[in-house]
């Protein structure tokens, strides 16, 4: 019975709870889009392998190491494949088409990552080909390329015009795969180096090493440094998950502005809900007094409370928790280039969840505190 | 009846005031005297006079300051909030100005309402709930929401919930307040019929003379004191 009173209080008013319900789903809305960027933001973070390895140069990223390193990383024990590769900077017709793009060595470097699906003729072309390049599927979906299309690349790093030839279209293994990436081969950019500016030539920007066993990780990251010490070059090996979060704690300021706009949100609507639950208590109080009369407790009038603040919430909270769907996936379409993996993950639901739940509770407390300790014959008093 | 029957609330040197602020306004002074089983009472008096205040303390929704109410072998002023509301879920039944039913709850919830507190199942609930309504000549109107029934039959809705649960005593205040006079005379006429076909003991607070020519004893309070003996009524 009790269940079926609060159901229908919560129907009581159809404007408020309505609008209520609408404030809701929007701010679950907000916080759901919010969680997402946020989960974007370290999509890199998480898609990271714990058997590969970054090495880069010691003193900063942007300054190069010889390619001479490969065959001595080869030889640290624990090291199973190196790969290697450049940060390129090439810009598509104008910079506002900014996508990533690099030049690697293909061979290792696709064996290194194989959540980057490529079909074994598109990835023979693309080994055959000196210029050609694969790009991910929404990339090549975003610019409508089709596999032999020429592409042109207007160098930054490495000036001048480049062209290249798209002999594949990768797809991730999962949705948390990057497919707006561009790659095409190292040897092409530095065999033209050699030719253009030959003191450029033969350097690389980073090297990705694969380790026969991810748990030893960090012994063979240690062992990779040491070997490099008091050269020319010293350089800093780490795992992929700590080198992407070395580039996210630069933004680090803007994502935590992000997380506190989140929570924001949330304290809004609680107020929202606090509101409505206190409106709606005032109104019933008279109800309350009627069923305390008749011998009901306050543990049944918060659950009146609580179960009516809880259904209105959830209401909202899994109508806002639907809309995700459809309004990140407009946004993912809409904002490939800045977050390429843009998906609304589980636990940005539970956070949902959570969330709401809170709302909910905090919201009932006070009106649920006042009904309880109000004295029957005073809110018998206030019907009529 | 009154005389022959045992007393089923003995009142005893009941004291009660409230607080508003730093002022303390006494309502009620020395209040002493019986209800026989069986009675149909009337407490009378000028606004302000402390019936209404008298009745919530015989039915345990208030807390007296000094005295004792004794109903059936129970003093309710020595039980905690959590044991009268236990207490008052099988011993009274609430008859209100304002009928003051449930308005989400159809009739059959509403009078339904009380056995929630009782072991009844669900199927013995409907039952006593669908006979109480017969009772007060509602069988009809069962599914219908409060709003949907007339001032005289929500009244009716509120006296089948009151006695659903055959409550030792039925208290009533002003429940023919809000009502025309052809409503008021059919729910006193339902009453006076409880008390003498049932034997129910009922005590009604009212202002309107007529009302209270339907009890068989009246009281009258004034300021707070109980200013005669029970006066039995002609009719």
């Amino acid at each position: 019975m009790l269940f079926k009173i609060l159901f229908r209080n919560a129907f009581r008013n159809r404007l408020r709870s309505g609008l209520t319900i609408l404030g809701i789903t929007v701010a679950i809305l907000a916080f759901g889009l919010l969680r997402t960027v946020i989960s974007a933001w370290y999509a890199g973070v998480e898609a990271a392998s714990v058997s590969r390895l970054v090495t880069r140069n010691a003193i900063s990223i942007i300054f190069p190491l010889p390619i001479s390193y490969k065959e001595k990383l080869r030889q640290v024990e624990g090291v199973k494949i190196v790969s290697y590769g450049n940060w390129f900077g090439g810009i598509y017709i104008s910079e506002k088409n900014f996508f990533p793009n690099f030049c690697v060595e293909p061979r290792t470097y696709f064996e290194l990552y194989p959540e980057f699906i490529l079909s074994p003729a598109e990835k023979k072309a693309l080994l055959a080909d000196r210029k050609g390049c694969i790009a991910g599927e929404k990339l090549a979906g975003k610019f409508g390329w089709k596999v032999g299309d020429t592409i042109t690349l207007t160098g930054t790093i490495y000036p001048g015009t480049w062209d290249f030839v798209l002999r594949g279209i990768y797809h991730g293994r999962d949705e948390t795969i990057d497919e707006t990436l561009f790659y095409f081969q190292w040897d092409y950019v530095n065999e033209t180096m050699k030719k253009k500016i030959p003191r450029r030539a033969d350097q690389v920007g980073f090297y990705i090493v694969g380790v026969a066993r991810p748990d030893l990780a960090t012994e063979v990251a240690v062992a990779i440094d040491k070997t490099f010490k008091n050269s020319l070059a010293e350089t800093l090996t780490e795992t992929e998950k700590a080198f992407n979060l070395g580039f996210l704690a630069m933004s680090e300021a803007i994502v935590m502005a992000v997380q506190l706009v989140s929570f924001v949100i949330i304290i809004i609507i609680m107020a929202v809900v606090a509101n409505t639950m206190a409106m709606t208590t005032r109104e019933r109080i008279g109800d309350y007094s009627i069923m305390k009369t008749l011998g009901f407790g306050g543990r049944d009038i918060a659950i009146l409370i609580f179960g009516e603040s809880l259904v209105v919430t959830m209401i909202g909270c899994a109508l806002g928790m639907i809309l995700t769907f459809p309004v990140a996936k407009a946004f993912s379409h809409n904002l490939v280039t800045f977050f390429p993996v843009f998906n609304v993950s589980v636990k940005t639901l539970y956070l949902d969840v959570a969330a709401s739940i809170v709302v909910a509770c905090v919201a009932a407390v006070i009106p649920t505190q006042r009904s309880i300790s109000i004295r029957i014959a005073d809110g018998l008093r206030r019907i009529g | 009846m009154t005389g022959q029957n045992e007393a089923i609330v003995a009142i005893r040197n009941l004291y009660k005031s409230y607080h508003r602020e730093s002022l303390t306004v006494p309502v009620l002074h020395d209040i002493t005297f019986d209800i026989a089983d069986g009675e149909f009472l009337a407490l009378m008096g000028p606004s302000g006079s402390g019936k209404t205040t008298l009745l919530n303390l015989i039915a345990g929704i208030d807390k007296a300051d000094s005295g004792t109410i004794r109903v059936g072998d129970v003093d309710i002023t020595t039980l905690t909030e959590t044991e009268l509301a236990h207490w008052r879920a099988t011993h009274v039944g609430f008859i209100f100005q304002f009928y003051n039913l449930i308005p989400v709850l159809r009739a059959v919830e509403n009078v339904e309402l009380p056995l929630h507190l009782t072991g009844l199942s669900r199927a013995e609930r409907s039952e006593h709930a669908e006979m109480a309504l017969q009772m007060v000549n509602l069988s009809h109107r069962m599914d219908h929401y409060p709003r949907e029934l007339s001032g005289g039959e929500q009244q009716r809705v509120a006296i089948a919930r009151a006695i659903v649960t055959d409550p030792t005593i039925l208290v009533a205040d002003e429940p023919t307040g809000d009502l025309d006079r052809v409503s008021a005379e059919e729910i006193l006429g339902m009453m006076e019929r409880l008390n003498r076909e049932m034997g129910k003991t009922i005590i009604m607070v009212t202002h309107d003379p007529r009302a209270a020519k339907r009890a068989r004893v009246m009281k009258h309070l004034d300021k707070g004191y109980l200013n005669d003996n029970a006066l039995q009524n002609p009719l």
